[in-house]
Order: structure tokens, then C-alpha cells, then sequence
């Protein structure tokens, strides 16, 4: 083993790129020495996290992580690997690159390898703060004990994290890129002995959030959702809030508008058929100034703008540049890393807001729910986009055009795409911003919802 | 990172992160380093889709003050970097003094200096590359010869950890942890649907061990049978709806005791430490001992000793040596999943049950095998002595509420059973159910060779998320009057 310290210093976002163009001179050295072609793309990041947890009304949990990574994906004439590491001494470097085109040898060629990324110009950098990419434990202790004292005497628990995530980009063919961002987020909930609320804030700086007015709204929902009635399963008319609507949107965009999952059979959609409500555009925007992320992909390709539904019809699909070359079309800029088996996933995603505050929404339900987030969801049938989960932190009945009652968590199993189908969509809401779906924070921009009908099938308690 | 190089000096740089920790004014301080490789091969219709291999390195430190844990990794092994780790860790646990709750300390241990190595047969990082290829890729075209498959899927999955734990009061531990698993997936698609059929069950199954768990599953064999299956289940019956027995193999048990019962006795989870993103759970200590979780057929163990099993090991992440602790005995809740801090707040022995993913993450409460004693049935008698039911075979999904106590689950593949036969294969079986209820009604329990300790490599817990392996040792059981069949 190597135990230089060679971990590059977090403010120097070109050492990244040195590293990658070491790697890369690595492979074009063992490229020189074998009569195969051997080609390869080298990415170098850099996570730098900070988290704090807090439970009971208090800190319980206060972590630091700091962490570079190299990975590699080698063809040898064709025939590939991908390997990663954490150590980035000259050794380990070399050692990483050395076992790679042993490995590639090895290998059957790999029909779908597209050649390592070419040269292409990439958008600016990322959104980078440089406070919260270097916050301190007590700026987000500070964050934390905002959002519990809003909650007077309940029960807090959630997290506030700020992350830096810089990225390099180098492969043999002559791509270059780099680039950096930043995310902070306050999240949590307020509980009663027998009812929760939640909310969540995201931004690029630490500064934007505002942890005391998330508590309040926490404690708000906790105390509003005190002695919850049960109702009878079937379908109700929803409005759904932003952090619900995130997680549908997540699910569709991994299931449905991933081109691998369409090119194997796997996938609802239907390219140029209108299969949402006319209401509905969801796109693909690297573009939104409060985006989080860099402006490439684990392939170095830049992330492109594109709708994934325009009007209610499917548009587009995400690609990778594997998925390009089996359905011959470009890359939309959407490789994941180890991407392989999943295939390429829409980032960026985001609903534009619609005209509607959701206090009209709910003034114009005759008998429906007011859902704030789901929880647990798990797809049944990727085809068909039926999925099931249950509602929490906040599920309201809404009666003649006011929240009545609380009510209990209730489980649903109901097809996504269908439920955002044609006339199904009775408003888009104005209030779009980053929702935190079920799988994280800083993925998905969206406003509330509100659907003519969700299948409810049962309640938490039985 | 060259791990046959790395040796027992790991141990001076978990010794400086913990006396840079203390330096600061820790209490106490652990430190892990952990060398960990990863490999996985996979392939897809008959084609090689990726051989990826991954290896982190780094340490880990926590440091205690208060209330609170503080935690901080670096990859730079070196003993400045190390020691620079426990001082951050203890600095970011002197900050959530801001929002303070009372003093956390740690149940008492046997201070070890002991080593640990998983017993296994064949090394699977000396197995050649080629073989694992051959393995994936003839499995996969056997698959995708069937016709009306679409996409046929196999991997091979390794890893291969080395941890040296120190901390403040003495432990000094290492351990080598060889995991091994395979799986594979056909998927037949029909005009409206999809179908898939997974070989030995969803995600594969993994165990501590070597390439030999590979070699005893023999995908390729199993490759044909799989196929059709998939296939035959476009054209399936819908499975039956309404109360129906269910029998359920020993692999979708696997995974209802991990969701219903290993989740729900977490120590964490029941005093309200994960309530905000995994949940809490619906049992109250003060339960616990007399509270009926289910029928008397019930017994639950966490036993980090079953030889093979995928949590088995030789001390927890907190230097706790692996144990087995009764979880439910005859249908009645007994034992809870802890460590150290939880179980001294609970008063309550430390069952050995806390692990990190990696280096660079803090160890919780983690199950280690938690598994239902075998009973002594079989799958066959239960079928003769079911009137009306449906075995379900292979998880397809999983939902619970954030309290554990709601469930529902689809499977890959039902076979109706009518008049103590099984008749007809249906499609798109699905349960739903209350947990205690639902365990209440187990009434019939194999054993023998059907019982198997399943592994399940991918269980989200944790912010940041943590990846963890569980394991669960289950055979087919009955459950009767269970709500099947649920529609959107």
C-alpha cells in the first residue's frame, strides 16, 4: 500500500482534474505497450458531507465525511471493466489502471461500449457556495436548534446537512471536464404522542434555508393531525403536495423514461402518444437557476435540456451513451455512475408550476385528501406503473372545500401515469420548488397536485 | 490500496484517530479502519453487461461527549489524517451541545483483543475472471433462448473486509469478512405486463463464505426452469382475491420477518432515534416480555453465530462479541436488537448488534441473522392440510409503514392450492396484513432441509444511507385467513 498523502486540498478543484489526467496518461501509457486499443473515461470526485442528526428534541448524531474517489471504466478493444478506488497515491493509481486491462482482457467484447467520451463542451460549472461547502458543525447545530424550538413542546426529530461534491472528468479520447456544487438541506419532523408533520428546505446555500420557519410548518402539520379519523378504502379525490408529487415523478423518471428500461420492453412509455393529462410537463432542466449539480454526467457528456412530457404527451426518453448507440440516437447527458444495469435516469427533473395556489385547489374538492408525503413505495409492475405505499406525516379529509378532519395513515396501490392521465388533472400548483421525494433531497423541482381520483386500499392501522 | 500489504500497522492509525479524539476531550472514542473490495459480474442476455470491481479504504472514528456521537473519516491513511479524524469527530460532537439532551453512556463489554476470519473454502477474488464470466453469461443464454423472454439478467457478487477496531477502554479486534452470492432474473414481456422469475430469490442471495455458495447454486442449471416460468406466468390466472391461507416459501418469509418483525425490534428505532426518515416502530419497552407478537409457533432469534449465514461475524462494530439473543419465544416478544448507548438506556444487555457500511459511516443498530426457529412440518403437509390457499413464491415488492405494523407484498409466482393440492399457477399474487395479526395466525411450520438462512445484501437504513447485510434463517410456514389479492 501507498501512504502518501495525496489527497488533494477540497479547495482546489483542478488537483481533481490531475488526478483524472493522471489516470488517464496511465491508460495511454499501457495503450502504447499492447498491439489492442485500449481506451478508457476517469472520473475523480470529491464528498465532502456533514450531517446532523437529531432525535428526541436533541443531537444525536454529528458526522463528517470526507472522501475521494477515482473510477474508471477501461476498454480493451472493446471488451470492458469498471473499477474504483479510494486511494489515490501514485501506486494505488497505477495498480488501479494495471488490474483493469488485465480484467478487460478477459472479457467477451461488450457489444453496447460506445468509446470512451469524446470532446464536447459542457455548460459552467455548477452552483457552488463556498459557505456551505465549507460550514462548520455548529452553523448546522445552529440550523437544528432553529427547527426544534419551533416546536414549543413536541417531539423533533430530522437532519441538517450541507454537502460539496466536486467532480473531474477526463478520458482518453479527449473529454475534459469539471466542476463543483453545493446543497443544504434542513429536514425534519415534529411528533405528538399520536400524530407527526414534516417539512423540508433545499438550496444551494446554507444561508437560504430558513430552519425556524420549516419547524413551524412541522409543528403545525403534528398538531393538526392529532386524533385522526379512519375512513373507508376506495378512490378519493387527492391534492398531493410537493414532497408527494416528487416521489411519483422519481418513480416515473427511473422506471419509465429510462431508454434502457424502453429498449428492453420494461417501460409504460409511449413516445409521441399523449399519455398525461394536457396539463402535465415534466422536463429534464440543467438550466433551473436553482438547480443542484454539475453540468455533466458519470460519462462526461453534458446534461442536455429536454422535456420528458411536453403538454401531456411523452417526448423523450434519458439516455446514456450506451443506450444511444443500441437505439442510435445522441445522449441526453443522464449516465449514472455503474449505470450499466440500470441504465441512464433522468436528473434535473422538474414540473413547472401551474396557475393554482394550493388553497384553491382544496377550496374546489367537493370530498377528497390532502396528502402531504408518501412513504415506503414500492413498484408492483414497472409496465404498468402500479405501485403501492402508504401516506404520512400529514393526510388530511377535505370536506366541501375545507380540511376537516386528520386522518390516519392510509396505504394506496395505484398506476402513476394513470393517475396523472388525460382529464385526470385538475390543477398544477404555483408552488414549485425542490421537494424531497422519498429517495433524497435536491432531485426534483415540483408544485402540488390536484387528481381527479387515488386508490386508497387500506389503512395503516388495519 | 494493495490489501495483502496491509497489515497489523492499520491498527497505529484506528490507535491515532482514537487518541486524537481523546486529545480533544472525547469521553470515549472507537476507531475503525476498514479495507473493503468489491466485485461484481454481471451479465445480460448471453452478453457481458459489467465487471466492476471496487475497493475503499480509510478510518473511521467516533467520539463521544454528552448526548451526542461525533464522526469523522478520511481515506488518507496516514497517522496525521487519522488523528486529524478523531479531533473533528470530537469537535462536531462538542457542537451539538447547542441543542443538548441528556448524557449517553455505553453498556458494559468484555474488553477483547481477539482476531476473527470468516471460514470459507474458496477464495472467490482467486477464482478466474473467466469462470465467473462463463457462470453469468451461459446462465443468460439459456434464459434468453426461452422464447417470449425479453431481458434475462445474472450476477455474481463478492466482498472481501478487513476491519481493526480500536478504542479508548482497550478492544484491539480484527476481523476478515468473505462474502459471497449469486442471482439471476428472467423477464418475459406481454402487451399490458411484465413477468419475472429470480433464481434463488429476488437480488440474489448472499452469504459469508466463498465461491462455494456459487458453485451450490448452479445457475446455469437452473437457468431453463427459470425461463419458462417467467414465461408461463404471462398467461397465468390473476391470483385469487379475498381470505385465503397463505403458505409462503422460505424465501419471501426471509424477507417478511426482516420487514415485520427485524425492523420493528430495532432498539434505535423503538426510543425514537430514526423516527423522522425510516420511522419508529409499534412496540413500547414497556411491552416488552409480555406483549404477543404471534402465534406460540413463533420463535425469533438474532443469532450472528449461524455458520454461513450473512451477518455472522466475530465482534460487532463496537468491539461486542457476536452472540445469539432470543427475539420472540413462543409467539411472545423478548429481546430487542441494541448497542452499547441504546441498551444501556434501555436497560438492557448489548446484543452485539451494531455495524457500519464502510469506513466512512457511522455504525447503528443493525440486524445481524434474525431468523424463525424451524418448526416440524414440511411444504408438502402444509399443502395436503390446506383447504382454500395460495403459495407464494419469490418477493416482487415490499411496502410497510414507518411504524412496521402494515405490510403488503407482491410475489413473483402463487400456486392455488385447492383441497390440500396445489393446482393451478397464478400471476401477480399479492398479501397484505397487520403484523401481530398476521403472525397470530401462523398455524403450520416447516423445518429439516427446508430451513435456510437467507441473506438479504441491500437494507437501507441510516442518514447518510447505509447499505447493510442481514441475514434470515426461515422455512415455509401457513398463515391462515390472510387478505390476498390487492388491486388498484
Amino acid at each position: 500500500m501507498t501512504t502518501e498523502a495525496s489527497i488533494p486540498d477540497a479547495d482546489d478543484a483542478s488537483a481533481l482534474l490531475s488526478l483524472a489526467d493522471q489516470v488517464v496518461a496511465l491508460v495511454q501509457r499501457q495503450d502504447a505497450m499492447h498491439d489492442e486499443r485500449i481506451e478508457a473515461n476517469v472520473s475523480v470526485t470529491r464528498n465532502r458531507h456533514g450531517l446532523t442528526r437529531f432525535a428526541n428534541s436533541f443531537i444525536h448524531q454529528h458526522v463528517g465525511e470526507d472522501t475521494v474517489t477515482v473510477s474508471l471504466t477501461l476498454a480493451v478493444d472493446g471488451r470492458t471493466t469498471s473499477a474504483s478506488t479510494t486511494a489515490t497515491g501514485a501506486d494505488a493509481l497505477e495498480g488501479l489502471v494495471d488490474h483493469a486491462v488485465n480484467s478487460a482482457a478477459l472479457q467477451p467484447v461488450d457489444p453496447y461500449w460506445p468509446g470512451a467520451t469524446p470532446p464536447s463542451p459542457v455548460g459552467p460549472a455548477g452552483s457552488l457556495d463556498p459557505d456551505t461547502a465549507n460550514a462548520s458543525p455548529d452553523a448546522r447545530a445552529e440550523l437544528v436548534r432553529d427547527f426544534v424550538v419551533a416546536g414549543d413542546d413536541l417531539r423533533a426529530a430530522g437532519y441538517a446537512d450541507t454537502e460539496l461534491l466536486q467532480e473531474a472528468f477526463a478520458s482518453t479520447a479527449g473529454q475534459r471536464a469539471s466542476g463543483a456544487t453545493t446543497r443544504a438541506t434542513i429536514d425534519g419532523i415534529h411528533q405528538t404522542s399520536g400524530s407527526a408533520g414534516t417539512a423540508h428546505s433545499t438550496a444551494t446555500a446554507l444561508s437560504a434555508l430558513d430552519a425556524s420557519a420549516a419547524g413551524r410548518t412541522a409543528a403545525d402539520l403534528a398538531v393538526r393531525s392529532q386524533d385522526p379519523v379512519d375512513i373507508d378504502p376506495g378512490e378519493y379525490e387527492v391534492v398531493l403536495g410537493p414532497e408527494a408529487v416528487a416521489t411519483v415523478l422519481t418513480f416515473l423518471a427511473v422506471y419509465g423514461f429510462n431508454a434502457k428500461s424502453h429498449l428492453e420492453g420494461g417501460s409504460f412509455a409511449h413516445l409521441g402518444e399523449r399519455q398525461f393529462d394536457p396539463a402535465i410537463t415534466v422536463l429534464a432542466d440543467p438550466t433551473d437557476p436553482r438547480r443542484i449539480g454539475l453540468p455533466f454526467d458519470a460519462e462526461g457528456s453534458p446534461r442536455q435540456r429536454f422535456a420528458l412530457v411536453q403538454d401531456g404527451v411523452t417526448s423523450a426518453l434519458a439516455h446514456d451513451r450506451r443506450t444511444a448507440k443500441r437505439a442510435d440516437t445522441a445522449t441526453t447527458g443522464n449516465a449514472i455512475p455503474g449505470g450499466a444495469g440500470i441504465g441512464p435516469v433522468p436528473t434535473d427533473v422538474r414540473m413547472p408550476a401551474g396557475g393554482v395556489p394550493p388553497a384553491q385547489m382544496i377550496a374546489s374538492v367537493g370530498r377528497g385528501l390532502l396528502i402531504t408525503e408518501f412513504h415506503y413505495v414500492r413498484i408492483l409492475d414497472p409496465k404498468t406503473t402500479v405501485a403501492t405505499g402508504l401516506t404520512r406525516n400529514g393526510t388530511f379529509l377535505i370536506e366541501d372545500g375545507q380540511v376537516t378532519d386528520a386522518v390516519g395513515n392510509l396505504r394506496f396501490t395505484q398506476s402513476f401515469h394513470e393517475a396523472l392521465g388525460d382529464g385526470r388533472v385538475l390543477g398544477v400548483g404555483d408552488d414549485d420548488r425542490y421537494a424531497d421525494g422519498e429517495f433524497g433531497a435536491g432531485m426534483v423541482i415540483c408544485p402540488s397536485l390536484h387528481l381527479a381520483g387515488w386508490s386508497f386500499t387500506g389503512g395503516a392501522r388495519g | 490500496m494493495a490489501r495483502d500489504a496491509a497489515g497489523d500497522e492499520m491498527f497505529d492509525y484506528a490507535r491515532a484517530a482514537v487518541e486524537g479524539a481523546l486529545a480533544a476531550g472525547a469521553t470515549y472514542a472507537d476507531a475503525r479502519v476498514v479495507i473493503r473490495r468489491e466485485e461484481v459480474i454481471a451479465a445480460q442476455n448471453g452478453e457481458v453487461e459489467s465487471v466492476t470491481r471496487a475497493e475503499d479504504a480509510g478510518v473511521g472514528v467516533r467520539a463521544l461527549i454528552g448526548s451526542s456521537w461525533g464522526f469523522a473519516s478520511t481515506s488518507d491513511l496516514t497517522d496525521r489524517a487519522a488523528r486529524r479524524a478523531g479531533d473533528e469527530a470530537t469537535a462536531t460532537a462538542k457542537a451539538s451541545a447547542l441543542v443538548p439532551g441528556s448524557g449517553l453512556e455505553l453498556a458494559d463489554v468484555e474488553v477483547a483483543q481477539d482476531s476473527y476470519q470468516t471460514p470459507h473454502r474458496e477464495d472467490p477474488f482467486g477464482v478466474g475472471l473467466d469462470e465467473k464470466v462463463e457462470t453469468v453469461v451461459s446462465a443468460t443464454r439459456t434464459m434468453s433462448a426461452v422464447d417470449g423472454v425479453a431481458v434475462s439478467t445474472a450476477k455474481l457478487m463478492f466482498w472481501d473486509t478487513d476491519k481493526w477496531f480500536v478504542s479508548s477502554q482497550g478492544h484491539r479486534i480484527r476481523q476478515h469478512i468473505v462474502e459471497s452470492g449469486c442471482g439471476m432474473d428472467a423477464t418475459a414481456v406481454g402487451e399490458h405486463e411484465t413477468q419475472r422469475r429470480s433464481y434463488p430469490q429476488s437480488f440474489g442471495h448472499v452469504g459469508t463464505g466463498g465461491y462455494e455458495i456459487v458453485r451450490g447454486f448452479d445457475l446455469p442449471g437452473n437457468a431453463q426452469r427459470v425461463a419458462e416460468e417467467a414465461v408461463q406466468l404471462l398467461s397465468a390466472a390473476p391470483c385469487p382475491s379475498g381470505e385465503l391461507d397463505v403458505i409462503l416459501e422460505s424465501s419471501q418469509l426471509a424477507l417478511q420477518i426482516h420487514e415485520s418483525v427485524g425492523h420493528a425490534v430495532e432498539l434505535d428505532r423503538i426510543l425514537g432515534w430514526e423516527a423522522a426518515f425510516a420511522g419508529t416502530s409499534f412496540l413500547e419497552l414497556d411491552q416488552l416480555g409480555d406483549l404477543r407478537y404471534g402465534s406460540e409457533l413463533m420463535n425469533i432469534t438474532a443469532d450472528a453465530t449461524i455458520p454461513g449465514a450473512l451477518s455472522t461475524f466475530g465482534y460487532d462494530d463496537e468491539g461486542t462479541p457476536a452472540q445469539a439473543v432470543d427475539i420472540v419465544r413462543d409467539g411472545r416478544w423478548v429481546g430487542v436488537l441494541s448497542g452499547r448507548d441504546s441498551a444501556h438506556l434501555a436497560g438492557l444487555p448489548p446484543g452485539g448488534m451494531v455495524r457500519g457500511d464502510g469506513f466512512n459511516r457511522l455504525p447503528m443498530v443493525r440486524m445481524t441473522n434474525v431468523g424463525l426457529e424451524p418448526g416440524d412440518s414440511s411444504m408438502e403437509e402444509i399443502i395436503a392440510a390446506t383447504e382454500h390457499g395460495v403459495v407464494m413464491e419469490t418477493n416482487r415488492s415490499w411496502s410497510i409503514d414507518d411504524r412496521r405494523l402494515n405490510f403488503q407484498f407482491g410475489c413473483e409466482l402463487g400456486w392455488e392450492v385447492v383441497d390440500g393440492t396445489r393446482t393451478r399457477m397464478v400471476k401477480n399474487p399479492t398479501y397484505t396484513g397487520i403484523t401481530p395479526r398476521f403472525w397470530a395466525s401462523m398455524d403450520m411450520l416447516a423445518g429439516g432441509d427446508e430451513w435456510f438462512p437467507w441473506g438479504v445484501p441491500n437494507c437501507g437504513k441510516g442518514q447518510p444511507m447505509q447499505v447493510g447485510h442481514t441475514g434470515h434463517p426461515a422455512a415455509p410456514a401457513r398463515f391462515k385467513a390472510v387478505r390476498v389479492g390487492v388491486k388498484a
